[in-house]
Formats: C-alpha cells, structure tokens, sequence
C-alpha cells in the first residue's frame, strides 16, 4: 500500500467513488468476471479465507458484540461455508442457459434464457450478522459474474476490519472491493450508478437507498426486518417450543436479528404455561444470573441499550414484566426479558424490538388473530406452533409475510431451495442458494429464427384474406384456414 | 427531488392539457363528428379529415369514466367541466388540473380496494377465473369498438391492431385460464439435513393492490397485458391508461366497467395531475411502461412506500445485418419490426441498423423495393402504417430529421404531413454518431444505418451506448450469433427476425439497465405480481440438545463434525474426543 492509497481511505468521497466505480466498470467490460474460472476461483478464495482465519472472524464478532463462539460459528461461519459451496456446487448448471419452448406464432424457431451479469453491483451490508450478511451477497454477486464493492456496517467495526483485510488479501482485488465507512462513504457510494444495490438494513435506510437507486434506474434489493409474531397454540409440545423460541430469540444475537421473534401471541389459557416452560427452560441454558451468563450476545452499543431501555422504561409497559428486566448498562447487557399483555399502542408494540425483550399478547381464539393481525405491515417472517393441521393451512393461507415457518424459528434460512427476503416493509427481492445468483443476473431471452417460415401474411399491404386468415391461424381452426387460404 | 420533477412534468403537459381541453370543449359540442374537429384541432391547429366515421364519442366517455370512477365528490366536479364554455382558457385548464389534483380521492380509491383485497375476494381461484373470462370476452364482443380506437388515437391499420393488440391479448389471457391451476400451485422444495425432519414449499401469494401505469403507442395490450397478471396473481388492481390515446383510455374505461369487479378493478383516466396523486398512494406495486425519464419518478415515489416497481421502458434498439443472410427475408423483417410496428413507435422496434460498408448498399436496395411493395410507390397514401401519435411527436421526429448533420444522409423517404401527422418511411446512411437522431430514442419512422468496416466492430458501438430492451442480429454465421448472444446486454435478442420474442410467453419480456427493470409475459407476469412465500415445515420431533445454550466445547466440535459430514469425526466428538 503506497501513501497514495493511504490518503484515499481517508476521504473517500463522490470523486473517490466515481473513480472506483469506473475501475471496476474497465474491469467488468474486459469480461474476466464472467468466465466461470473466475467465479469459481474467488468463491473459493472466500471459503479459503473463512476456514484459515474462523478464529480471527470468531474474536472479531465478540469484540463487536460479545457474540458466543457457538453461535458465531454456526450462524456466520457454517452458514457462510455452506452458502459458499452450495454455490460452487451448483453453479456450472446455473450458467447453463435455459431452453425453453416456442409457440407456433415463430415457428420454426428455438429459444432460451440466457443468465448474464448485471454488471458492478453495490453490497450495504448490517452490524448484526456483519459477515454472514456482508459477504452472503458478495458470493451471489460473485457467483453471477459481477463487479462488486461491499460496504460493511460501521457499527461492527472489528469484523468490517477484518473483512477489508480478509477480501484484500485473497480475493481478486481488481473486481472484488471493500470500502470501510459510515455515512458519507455510504452516501458517496450511493450517488454513484450501479447495476443492482443490495442492501440489509431498516426500512428508514431502505427508502433512502431505493430513493437514490431511482436517479439511475438501479433495481435494489432491499433485505429489511419487521416485527417477526410467534403464533403458539396450545396442544404444542411445551418444552420443545420453548426452547425453540428460546433459540430463535435469545440465541440468535440476543435478539438482534432480522428474523428472530419479535413477540408471541398465545391464548389466554395457554399463556401461563407457555411463560412457565420459558422460566425453566432459560435457567437451564442460561443459569440463575444471565447477566453473567457467556452464552448470550450483548446490545450492540450504547445507542441501542438506550433504544431497548426506553422500550422497557414506557410507562404502559412497565408493570407487565413478569421475567427478567436486569438491565446493566456497563457491559451493555439486558437480560432475557418477558412482559405480558403490553398494550398495543405501548412503544414495544410500534417497533422492531430487535433485542432480548419479548412480549407475549393473548387472544381468544388463535385463528382469530391471523386476521387482525394481517392488516399490521408485512414482517420477514411468521411462526406458528401447533399439531393442527387445519391450523397451520389457515395460516400458510391467511398469514403474508417474508417467510413462513412452522414449528420452529429462524430455520428456514437454512434452507438454500428457499428464497430468502421480504414483501411489503420487510423488504423487496430475494436470495440464498439459486437465488442469490438470480437476484444478480439479467436473464436475458434469445429466440432463434432461420430465413425460413417466412408468410407474406404478415406483411403489407394487408387484405382481409390476411386478416382471415391469421385469425383462423391463431384460432387453430383448420376449417377456417382452408377457407381463408380458398379466399372465402 | 420527487417535486422538482413533478413540476418540471406539470411545465410539459402543457400539451397534454390541449387534449383536455378538447375533451372538455367536446362535452358541449352536439355531433361527434364536431367534437372530433376539435379534438384534433387542439393538436396542430388545422383540418384532419377523418376516413372512417367514428363509433366513439371521446370526450362523453371521458366524462361518464369520471362519474363512474369517482361516484361522490366527483359528480360535482363533472358537472362543472361539462358546462364550462368553449373558449376555457389554459389557464383556467390548469387550475382545473390542480383542482382534480386535489379532489380526486385517490386515497379513498386505495382504501377501498384494499378493503376489498383484505376481505379475500380477489385470492379465491373462481374470482380469478371470472374475471379473466370476462377479459375475454370482451375481446371476443368488442373487437371493432377497440380497432376503432386504435385507428382514433394512431391511425393504427386493423391488420396490426388485430394481431399486435387483440390477439395477444387474447392469448395472454387464455394462456393464463389455461395455466393458472398450476401457476398457484405451491412448489414443493427439498430440504436439507440441517432442518431435518423437515418439509419446505413455496406458496405463491398476491401482493395486494397494484397500479399499472401504461402507454399509448399500444395502449390496448399495454394496459391489459399486465392486468391479466395481476389479476391472475389474485390483486386488486388500479389502471391508468394513457391519456395521449384517449379514445382507447375511454374505452378501456368503459369495458372494464362494463365487463369486470368494479370493486377490485378500477380504470382511472387521466394525465399528470391523477398519476401524481395515485403515485402519492401506497401501493404494493407498480407496474409502469413508458419512458426512463418518468420511470425515474415512479420509482422515486414508490420509494416512500418500499414499494417494488416493474419498469417497462425503451432503448435504442440496434439490429446488426451480416452480408450472408437472404436479403429478402431480412428487408421484410426490418420493415415488419420498424414501419409494421405502429411506424416504429413501438419499445421494441429496431432504432438502427449496423452492418458493414459493403453490405449497405445492397441491403439499402433491398429495403427500398419491399417498403414499396408494402406500401406502394408513395407511402403517405398507404392506410397500412400508423400516424405519428401527436403534433409533439411529429415536431420532435421532425427535428430529428431536420439536423444539419443528418438532413443530407436521407437515402429513402424524407416526406412528411404535418396535417395528417404522417412521415414516410425514412433511412438515413452513415449519420455521425452524436447526432441527435443516434442520442434519443427514435420511436418512429426513421432509420439510421450505421456502417463498420467489420460487422465485429459493431459490438463496440452497441456496448458503448446504454443497455436497449432488444437487439437483432441476422446471419447465418454460427459463431456470430454465439458471440452476439454472449457479448450483447440488452432486454432480449433475437436472432433473424425482429420483434417476435414478445409472442414467446415462455421468454419472459423485460428490459435491463436504462431498458427498464423486472419482467412479465406468461408466467412471468404472475410471478411479477406475486410474493413467493417460503414456507418450512418442522414437526417437534428432532430435537438435539447441542443447538441450545449452554454451549460447551463437546457440542461445538459434535456440530462442526456434523457439518464436516465427517462421521469418524462425529463419533470422536460423541464419546468426547477431539482430533485437534
């Protein structure tokens, strides 16, 4: 690194980025990203780098937040792995063009759909999972033929380090970049043209972001979260839901992910049992004094600790706590919270929680709530737990949102045959597995013609006998072709 | 940065207010062929004759869609316009514009189709079917009421109204009845050890209430096209068809009243002003065909809402002729996608052609004898190509063509009526590069040639410009067409023909970059208004302990050997020992 490249990370701004973009945009036009070598080549290179350096990537999650070494590895680093060779497994069949068939309109004549990269595309990526979620569409956009800069959240700043450092050393870093920054380099980034924006965030930042996409006509994909509802019926298995809800609550970032339950709606019976099962189940995993207990993320910074206090702090809500409530602002830590029957124009009830507080809302009847709740915006995912199968068709039915799971939480992003993403306020295009690499391809159709089938029917000057006869042609009466070829 | 654009707009549609003015001066009017004088009087100010009496009373049809569509408040405001005298001046235009703006309810009309949608009606497979039936239908009844329109708004021949705008509408639609059982069919997918036991589906869901904004150089499959989309993907749907072909606005206005569930399909007719404030809504997508400087603004406002947007827009589409095809057949397949389409205005007909110095002047000589045997030996007597669609148009091709640079490359053609709004087909050799004609979409009867010493050399003239919705090549050449296919970006290809790719509903039709974003056609439109839900089944059997805190170092190394698949390395970690 010379000091030329030094002075450029300190500012880098709109000119910084223009010249950044028209590097990669050389780069992409000399067409080296879209041979499959390429591809495969930097795909490897990531999965390389993940292997050899799990316990530099482990250490920089926990010093962004506390994240336990179980957890940073199954979610950031297996899940990254396994996404890495899904795509190295299947990509040579993806970039196989697509036949499909021709209608009799073109006949003779053959057709296919042709994947092709969309060119330089802009990664935005989250502090929460901030490197399964920085470098997931990296290894779509990758896998696609792309061009590609990832800017990793400010906000994790060890792993974005890290991830600058990682990408630099073993990655193409002709086509493949980094940019490391918080707003300015963002907005930089942003006022330039790309061919697709990929971005994970809030929908606040998602706005900003589709709006600047507008000015240049980028399509986006927007990754954002919601108030994820956990249903629970009540002839459930109460200690397997329990510790289900207990994984995809707490032990998924403390509550910091965009799919992990926001609050569960139960029914009146039901809830004292449910909230019963939870106590015993977190002592176990947890112990007597969680604020103590290494298995647990903490709030990412002091910004968000005031966010989640404040939650807590709402008059409405702050006699429905019935587990938990220790909060320590020191080590950012709050413990595994519960409240009961919050109102639902408390605070709690109006925004993402994203945090280790869960509210449970009681209803009569569970098939009512799909309803009312409905009419609510669209989160990334529902859950429901129930034996009933009638149950489950009436939600998959009735209940919109990113994804659905039954039974248990989180899970379906497992799932590579699975589209991930959200509808509505939880975002906009999908990805993981085959998806990931469409969500950064134009799929391009070619239909192939010879100089013959030529009919002068479809030519000026036009007579009524032309007419006749492409109506009886498009209406498959042959009577009618016969008699319009007759000049009846 | 949404404003500034409206406003600069609202400067624009000044032209667009003549047409409404003359709507409005029709309404006072006794016969319809008088209202037609006036109509097109506000275009260029002089007599059109007009060939064929017309079925349609345009500006009585504007005003009845304007009660049928805002029944309250609205019929105040109808009544207002329809007595207003003939000599309204611009200005009170627009500050009737500006009144619209503010009175039409285009919140309510969001409220109530979302009403509608959330009582389910419009998911139920029966509501679909009907619907698209009724669709249908109306094509089968009201084939002359539409030809009719189409040849009101562009002069458009019934030959190419039939085949570019009924019958594919008819076949999109009928391919929809056809294949919709199985469209929202869920689509079982495998899963993965790592969810064992597990089952995974993905269930295809409406979207909700969608707004489809379309255009007026086919105004009657453009509109309708993407309906039977979101009307097969089970949406409530508003249509806003444009207002520079008003007599199809009016008459879609009017069938899709007569014909389908008002109370989840509604039309709204208007110009600036209503898609301003529809564009205000909150939608749950938007499907716009048009240009990229309003896909621009669509996208901006949608935006506000996250709302996903399908950007249908134009390009500079480039057809590449190698000196190895039969001439014959390319010349009447140029002519077929260039004059044969709506006298090139049309997204997909070819802008230009590429081919190399030698070539030109055969394929020149090749074109010149079919364009008159399509047309004849004066073509601006021919009834078998449209008319330039507006006196806006007509000036603009005109300037175009009017350029220094390129006023002497005309090699064919080069008449032109401003009265009637006709220019004759028109080809142009070896015009510079930065002249205006190669730097906008031409969307009309011009056609630039561009020669290269090698047809190769094409490729970079293609690339240097922004990514088209389609381009041509003809040849015989084998590894020509491979490179074309793999080097080209644009929408679609197609090799040896022109614009026939839009018939193949299994190619789904969209553009790319400055071309436009996202796709449709078959099942591609139902899956353009459709949130594909995943869905994960897990029954509360296979439980394992090590994915739950507290975590040891056992249960980290049991599941890296799970996820290894490495079974030795599983029994290791099972009874407690580790390789490191």
């Amino acid at each position: 690194m010379g000091s030329k490249d030094a002075k450029k990370e300190e500012a880098f701004d709109a000119e910084a980025a223009r010249s950044l973009v028209n590097d990669l945009r050389g780069r992409f036009a000399s067409g080296k990203t879209k041979s499959c070598e390429w591809r495969v080549s930097q795909l490897k290179a990531m999965l390389k780098f993940t292997n050899e350096h799990e316990k530099d990537i482990i250490d920089a999650l926990r010093s962004d937040l506390s994240k336990p070494m179980v957890e940073s590895f199954i979610t950031e680093i297996a899940m990254l792995k396994a996404s890495c060779e899904f795509t190295l497994k299947g990509l040579k069949r993806w970039m196989m063009p697509e036949k499909v068939k021709t209608s009799i309109t073109t006949f003779p004549s053959s057709a296919e759909i042709v994947p092709e990269p969309l060119g330089v595309v802009l990664v935005i990526s989250a502090w929460n999972y901030p490197f399964l979620l920085a470098l997931d569409p990296v290894i779509g956009a990758i896998a696609a033929g792309n061009a590609v800069v990832l800017k990793p959240s400010e906000i994790a700043p060890a792993t974005s380090s890290l991830l600058a450092k990682l990408v630099g050393e073993y990655m193409d870093s002709s086509a493949v970049k980094v940019v490391e920054g918080a707003i300015p380099e963002t907005s930089a980034l942003l006022e330039q043209k790309w061919d697709k924006i990929f971005y994970t965030g809030n929908g606040k930042v998602g706005r900003i972001v589709l709006a600047a996409a507008a000015r240049f006509l980028t399509p986006v994909a927007l990754e954002l979260g919601g108030k994820c509802p956990v249903f629970v019926d009540s002839d459930v298995n109460v200690k397997v839901m329990a510790r289900r809800v207990i994984a995809g609550k707490w032990g998924l970032n403390n509550g910091q992910a965009c799919v992990s339950a926001d609050h569960i709606i139960t029914t009146k019976d039901f809830a004292p049992k449910l909230i019963d099962a939870l106590k015993v189940e977190l002592e176990k995993f947890y112990g007597n004094d969680p604020l103590k207990s290494e298995d647990l993320s903490r709030i990412v910074n002091s910004n968000h600790f005031a966010r989640l206090a404040k939650l807590l702090d709402d008059d409405k809500v702050s006699g429905k706590i019935v587990l938990g409530g220790q909060i320590e602002s020191k080590d950012l830590k709050i413990a595994p919270t519960i409240l009961l029957d919050v109102p639902e124009d408390s605070l709690i009830m109006n925004e993402e929680i994203f945090g280790p507080l869960l509210p449970v809302i009681t209803v009569d009847r569970l098939e009512d709530s799909f309803r009312s709740y409905n009419l609510k915006e669209k989160p990334l995912a529902a859950y429901l737990f129930t034996n009933k199968k009638k149950l489950k068709e009436e939600f998959v039915r009735n209940v919109s949102a990113g994804g659905l799971l039954i039974n248990d939480i989180g899970l379906h992003l497992a799932n590579p045959h699975l589209p991930f993403g959200g509808v509505g306020e939880s975002g906009m295009g999908s990805y993981h597995g085959k998806f990931s690499f469409d969500t950064f391809s134009h799929k391009k159709p070619v239909l192939y013609r010879s100089f013959g089938g030529d009919a002068s029917a479809r030519y000026p000057p036009y007579a009524p006998w032309k007419l006749k006869l492409l109506k009886a042609l498009l209406d498959g009466s042959i009577f009618g072709i016969i008699r319009a070829l007759l000049g009846w | 940065m949404v404003t500034g654009a409206m406003t600069s707009l609202k400067l624009l549609s000044i032209h667009q207010l003549h047409i409404s003015a003359a709507a409005v001066h029709s309404t006072s009017t006794s016969t319809s062929r008088g209202k037609q004088a006036l109509r097109k009087s506000s275009w260029s100010d002089k007599e059109v004759p007009l060939p064929i009496p017309l079925p349609l009373a345009a500006g009585a049809q504007l005003k009845l869609t304007r009660l049928v569509s805002f029944p309250r408040h609205q019929i105040q405001r109808f009544w207002n316009w329809s007595n207003w005298s003939a000599s309204a001046s611009v200005s009170d235009l627009i500050m009737a514009e500006e009144e619209l703006e503010k009175k039409l309810d285009a919140g309510g009309l969001v409220k109530d189709l979302r009403e509608c949608f959330n009582t389910g009606k419009t998911k139920s497979l029966e509501w679909r079917v009907a619907q698209l039936k009724s669709i249908a239908k109306m094509l089968d009844d009201k084939e002359k009421d539409i030809m009719a329109a189409l040849y009101q708004d562009l002069s458009k021949p019934q030959h190419e109204s039939f085949i570019s705008e009924i019958s594919l509408t008819k076949a999109s639609c009928k391919l929809a009845l056809k294949e919709l059982k199985r469209w929202i069919m869920p689509e079982k997918v495998k899963t993965p050890m790592t969810t064992m036991p597990s089952s995974a589906e993905i269930v295809s869901e409406p979207l909700g209430v969608v707004l489809v904004i379309s255009t007026w150089n086919y105004p009657f499959l453009l509109s309708l096209d993407p309906v039977i989309g979101a009307i097969a993907a089970g949406n409530a749907v508003v249509l806003k068809p444009s207002e520079i072909a008003p007599a199809t606005s009016s008459l879609l206005a009017k069938l899709l009243e007569e014909y389908l569930d008002s109370a989840a399909i509604r039309v709204i007719e208007g110009a600036v002003a209503e898609t301003s404030a529809l564009l205000e809504q909150k939608w749950d997508k938007i499907f716009y065909t048009g240009s990229g400087r309003v896909g621009r603004i669509v996208m901006t406002a949608a935006a506000k809402h996250l709302t996903p947007v399908i950007l249908e827009l134009g390009g500079k589409n480039p057809a590449v002729v190698d000196s190895d095809v039969n001439l014959q057949v390319t010349a009447r397949r140029i002519i077929a996608g260039k004059w044969g389409c709506n006298s090139g205005q049309a997204c997909i007909s070819p802008d230009y052609l590429i081919t190399t110095k030698a070539f030109a002047p055969k394929l020149i000589d090749a074109l010149r004898s079919e364009l008159e045997g399509f047309f004849g030996g004066d073509p601006m007597e021919s009834n078998d190509m449209s008319h330039i669609v507006n006196l806006h148009h007509f000036t603009r091709l005109s300037k175009l063509m009017d350029e220094d640079k390129v006023y002497d490359k005309i090699i064919v053609g080069g008449q032109r009526n401003e009265n009637q709004l006709k220019i004759a087909p028109t080809i142009f050799l070896d015009v510079p590069e930065d002249s205006l004609i190669m730097e906008e979409e031409i969307f009309g009867p011009l056609l630039p040639i561009l020669t290269v010493k090698n047809l190769e050399d094409a490729f970079a003239v293609i690339n240097s410009r922004a990514k088209p919705l389609t381009a041509y090549l003809f040849t015989n050449n084998k590894e020509l067409k491979k490179d074309f296919v793999n080097k080209i970006s644009s929408g679609g290809i197609v090799i040896n023909d022109t614009i026939l790719h839009v018939t193949v509903s299994t190619l789904p039709f969209g553009g790319v970059g400055e071309s436009g974003m996202g796709s449709y056609h078959g099942k591609f439109s139902f899956d353009a208004f459709s949130h594909k839900k995943a869905v994960l089944y897990r029954s509360f059997k296979g439980e394992s302990s090590m994915r739950y805190p507290p975590y040891t170092p056992e249960k980290l190394r049991l599941l890296k050997a799970l996820i290894g698949g490495n079974i030795f390395s599983i029994i290791l970690a099972l009874i407690g020992r580790s390789k490191d």
